[in-house]
């Protein structure tokens, strides 16, 4: 019989190897059909069109010349927002669909809107233009502490809004019906995609259709249909034609998500030893005209006895954020990490030391001094490592950073169906999607693993709404959702066929197992049969299980956990005559509990440190204060780091002993919450100064050398 | 109150001039008009005027002559994507900042979202396509499979074209010589550590006559 518990370590066939992406071929050859590929026939294109204004009121929507133009096959206008405000530029206020996509762009441009301006919010620097009161928190008596305090540091941090700008835009492409509708959504949520759609498209939702095999990047911003799904649809259904619709790079940076702004001063306490006693934080930012949650400081370090915190949302007129990799805690991070590290300089203190000393203040000071040993043998901290700005004389200078960080990333509720049939084949469908994390490679392998199968004897359907339902892909959850689900499935089919099989050998079930493509009486292969042989025996019949992940049952059999940390540490140089900042090196320890595909896993880790190093060093949304204008709303001036620009990365995942056992845990959120803290504390280290805000561009750097540091 | 137009010309700039600023003459013998859309313009050497509207002209893809109707203002980019089903080459920035729809034009490495479809009249346009299929790889893409250089794979075309541009030229990269050559194309899941360790192993393994 077999159980579900994930099996021991000399055990496993698949588990915790490293294996190629499944769909690594057809991404390689560029025959991977994204949304954005999808071309059906008949099918039109959309162009949308934006508020111009970051608030207006919009007195009329005029479609006229862009409805009377050859070509164009259905025009849409946004009754809600007509005698109305639009809140933001970008704001979708009209859209048309025509034959061609050049056409559609043209008439797009004949579409009038009359607009009274009115004064907008767009300025995120300042908290007095907060709205609504503060958020406040208090634990133990911070007052008395700070006044006990040997050393208080005082220091201001800023992080600014960056935004998603997926490779693939935002959209999909469409084909709606009185009967029914199909969508080809880019999307992170496939199983609930269409939720709520139905009655915007006058179509039962039941008969919503969606598929996606593949898509081109979503870090959190592609959980819903959003308004330019409806929009498609409802232009697929008064046209009677399948329409494409697919964001714009501009629009795509101004609207498509953003990570919110986080600025502030943060007070840390401390006694002569090092021991940090209070920290006191207040804490501003926003998230254009969505909600607004502070960051989390202190973070990691969360158990500082005394603590004093203050968060207010400014509400702005830009495009609303979306949850961004690891909402919050790139932010926190900074701004924790940044102060202990500067409360370190001012005590005069090596940072590692000081950050080991007060991991007792974190909740898993144990794992935390692993990691640490570890990422400093990886990155040479002994040999290298100097108190801040103790870097020598010429202009360029070097430096180490440190920071540490921790994640959830507990599985979410998943269901699969597995299926084993007579002449052998093994499938299991099960709703969720690839975003490009290895999803279909880690369903396979479980499924492989548990039937004692080579990977090319399963195979794995995902991506269709058909399929039992599935979480989104966002928070790292889909990892421990899909693999429990898998295997709870892929165990109740294997032992039905077990049962089966034991009838015919005349052996009981509770004695066999499946292992290297037979079935056989547990460590005895004299007494078995292949695995064709076995469901050959099932006749006309096939073995039809689904597996249920409910996260409490399957956290408490030990297939997946919660609860992680990371730590980083970055070698930096700067350039005092530029202010240009080099990575030379960076390294990542991480746990995730059980690895499923140890290859996978470790691209995902590069992958966090290096956007990461992009947000760190380039990325930021520029705004116009008058006209709430996004400046470089294109991928020229939205930078992202290149392959010149990220030094050496060097990964360590913690396995074995400690982490396995204790089930699968995601992994997509941490790897990319440590890099802006380390970076910046690498560079504070390295030219005796904190540079307070990221991205760490030269202006900014030379502002801070030129100002001398703060008071 | 103020009206505003979203795409309008403030320059007064026509399509037919712009055409004709930027020297479509050759690239426009290909183009036949349809209706009225094409002109002769005053003088012998001038350039031929194309458009606006449809023309028909054929585009050598892949080493196949495909046919094609579109305004001359459609870059190449549009025209693979949207007319031919030719979907490899992506559009991510679609002005020539990200490399995402790199293909070759006679050898060359270019931007199929930088220029008109039309200048491609008459030249060898190559795609990824021509490289190797899922079951035929080259040593490259076996490179990049066995390397993990993709995560969404939005990118990965752009880089396999730019990356085999890389290789013909220079057969033996050093990992400082990837990182320039390769330093244009951009991927936002981060998959840079993938890409180099696959150029530099396809180098490798193309030397041992793989
Ligand atoms: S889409 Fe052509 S370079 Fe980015
Ligand atoms: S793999 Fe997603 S953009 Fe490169």
């Amino acid at each position: 019989m077999a159980s579900p518990q994930w099996p021991k370590a000399d055990k496993r066939l698949h588990i915790g190897k490293p294996y190629d992406r499944l769909d690594g071929p057809i991404k390689s050859t560029g025959q991977a059909k994204y949304a954005y590929d999808v071309n059906v026939p008949g099918m039109l294109y959309a162009k949308v069109f934006p508020s111009r204004y970051a608030l207006a009121d919009v007195n009329s929507i005029d479609t006229s010349a862009a409805e009377a133009m050859d070509g164009v096959k259905a025009v849409w206008i946004d009754e809600g927002v007509l005698g109305k405000e639009v809140r933001y530029v970008g704001q979708i206020i009209a859209a048309v669909a025509a034959e061609t996509e050049e056409l559609a762009a043209e008439a797009i441009a004949l579409v009038k809107v009359d607009y009274t301006p009115k004064e907008a919010l767009i300025i995120d620097t300042d908290p007095s233009l907060g709205s609504g009161r503060p958020s406040e928190r208090e634990e133990g008596t911070p007052a008395e502490a700070f006044e006990a305090a040997d050393v208080v540091h005082e220091g201001y941090y800023g992080i600014p809004v960056i935004t998603h700008c997926c490779f693939e835009a935002h959209g999909q492409v469409c084909d709606v019906n009185e009967a029914g509708a199909q969508f080809w959504p880019s999307t992170q949520n496939v199983s609930k995609y269409a939720n709520g759609m139905g009655e915007s498209l006058g179509v039962p939702e039941s008969e919503i259709k969606v598929d996606c095999q593949v898509m081109g990047g979503g870090f959190g911003s592609k959980f819903g249909h959003d308004k330019w799904g409806v929009v498609g649809g409802l232009l697929s259904k008064k046209a009677g034609r399948p329409v494409k619709l697919m964001l714009e790079r501009d629009l795509e940076l101004m609207v498509g998500g953003n990570r919110p702004s986080a600025y502030g001063t943060v007070k840390v306490g401390a006694d002569k030893d090092g021991n940090v006693t209070a920290i006191d934080a207040k804490l501003f930012g926003t998230g254009g005209n969505g909600g607004y949650r502070p960051p989390p400081v202190p973070y990691v370090f969360t158990k500082i006895p005394n603590q004093l915190s203050s968060g207010q949302r400014i509400q702005t007129n830009r495009g609303g954020q979306r949850a961004w990799r690891a909402p919050g805690h790139p932010q926190g991070c900074f701004i924790t990490m940044a102060a202990m590290e500067d409360t370190a300089a001012k005590l005069g203190m090596d940072a590692l030391d000081f950050f080991k000393q007060n991991l007792a203040l974190t909740n898993r000071p144990e794992l935390y001094a692993q990691e640490l040993d570890i990422a400093a043998d990886m990155i040479g901290y002994k040999e290298k490592a100097h108190l801040r700005g103790d870097s020598g004389d010429g202009p360029v200078k070097r430096g180490l950073g440190i920071s540490i960080h921790q994640w959830g990333g507990a599985g979410h509720p998943s269901e699969c169906d597995v299926s084993i049939h007579a002449d052998g084949s093994v499938e299991c469908r099960i709703g969720t999607q690839d975003l490009g994390v290895g999803t279909r490679t880690c369903v396979t392998m479980v499924l492989a693993e548990t039937m004692g199968l080579p990977m090319d004897a399963v195979k794995a359907n995902i991506g269709n709404n058909a399929y039992p339902i599935s979480g989104a892909s966002g928070g790292s959850t889909t990892i421990g959702g899909v693999s429990s689900s898998t295997r709870l499935a892929a165990t109740a089919a294997l032992n039905k066929l077990l049962d089966v099989v034991a009838a015919r050998m005349g052996e009981d079930a509770l004695s066999l197992e499946a292992s290297n493509g037979r079935i056989q009486v547990t460590g005895d292969d004299s007494k078995s049969v292949t695995w064709n042989e076995a469901c050959a025996m099932l006749g006309t019949n096939s073995i039809n299980e689904r597996g249920v992940n409910e996260p409490g049952e399957s956290t408490k059999m030990g297939l997946m956990d919660s609860g992680v940390g990371g730590c980083q540490m970055a070698d930096v140089s700067v350039d005092i005559e530029t202010g240009v900042v080099t990575i030379n090196e960076m390294v990542a320890v991480q746990d995730c509990g059980l690895i499923i595909d140890m290859k996978t896993a470790t691209t995902q880790v590069h992958g966090g440190l290096i956007m990461g190093v992009t947000y760190a060093l380039f990325e930021e949304c520029v705004y116009d204060n008058r006209t709430g204008r996004m400046l470089n709303a294109d991928m020229e001036f939205y930078r992202l780091a290149g392959l010149k620009d990220i030094g050496t990365l060097k990964v360590h995942m913690m396995t074995g002993p400690g982490f396995d056992e204790r089930g699968v845990i995601g992994l997509g959120e941490p790897p990319v919450i440590s890099p802006g803290a380390a970076i910046s504390n690498a560079v504070a280290n390295a030219i005796g100064l904190r540079v307070p805000e990221l991205p760490l561009t030269p202006d900014r750097v030379l502002n801070a050398i030129a100002k001398g540091g703060q008071s | 109150m103020s009206k505003e137009t979203r795409g309008s010309d403030p320059q007064g700039v026509s399509r037919r001039g712009f055409l004709k600023g930027v020297g479509a003459g050759s690239a426009a013998a290909g183009f036949i008009g349809v209706g009225e859309n094409t002109a002769q313009a005053e003088g012998q050497d001038a350039p031929a005027i194309v458009g606006p509207g449809d023309g028909t002209y054929t585009l050598n893809i892949d080493g196949e002559s495909k046919e094609v109707t579109a305004e001359p203002r459609a870059t190449l980019l549009d025209v693979m994507r949207n007319r031919l089903d030719v979907t490899s080459a992506k559009k991510v920035c679609d002005r020539g900042t990200c490399g995402a729809c790199t293909i070759f034009i006679d050898g060359e490495p270019a931007y199929a979202c930088s220029m008109l479809a039309l200048e491609a009249i008459g030249h060898k346009i190559t795609t990824i396509a021509s490289l190797g299929t899922p079951e035929m790889m080259s040593a490259l893409q076996k490179a990049f499979v066995k390397h993990d250089a993709q995560q969404c794979g939005f990118c990965t075309p752009g880089f396999i074209v730019a990356a085999t541009d890389l290789l013909n030229k220079n057969p033996n990269p050093t990992r400082e010589q990837v990182r320039d050559g390769l330093g244009g194309n951009l991927c936002r899941c981060g998959t840079y550590v993938g890409v180099q360790e696959a150029v530099l192993e396809a180098a490798q393994s193309m030397k041992g006559g793989a």
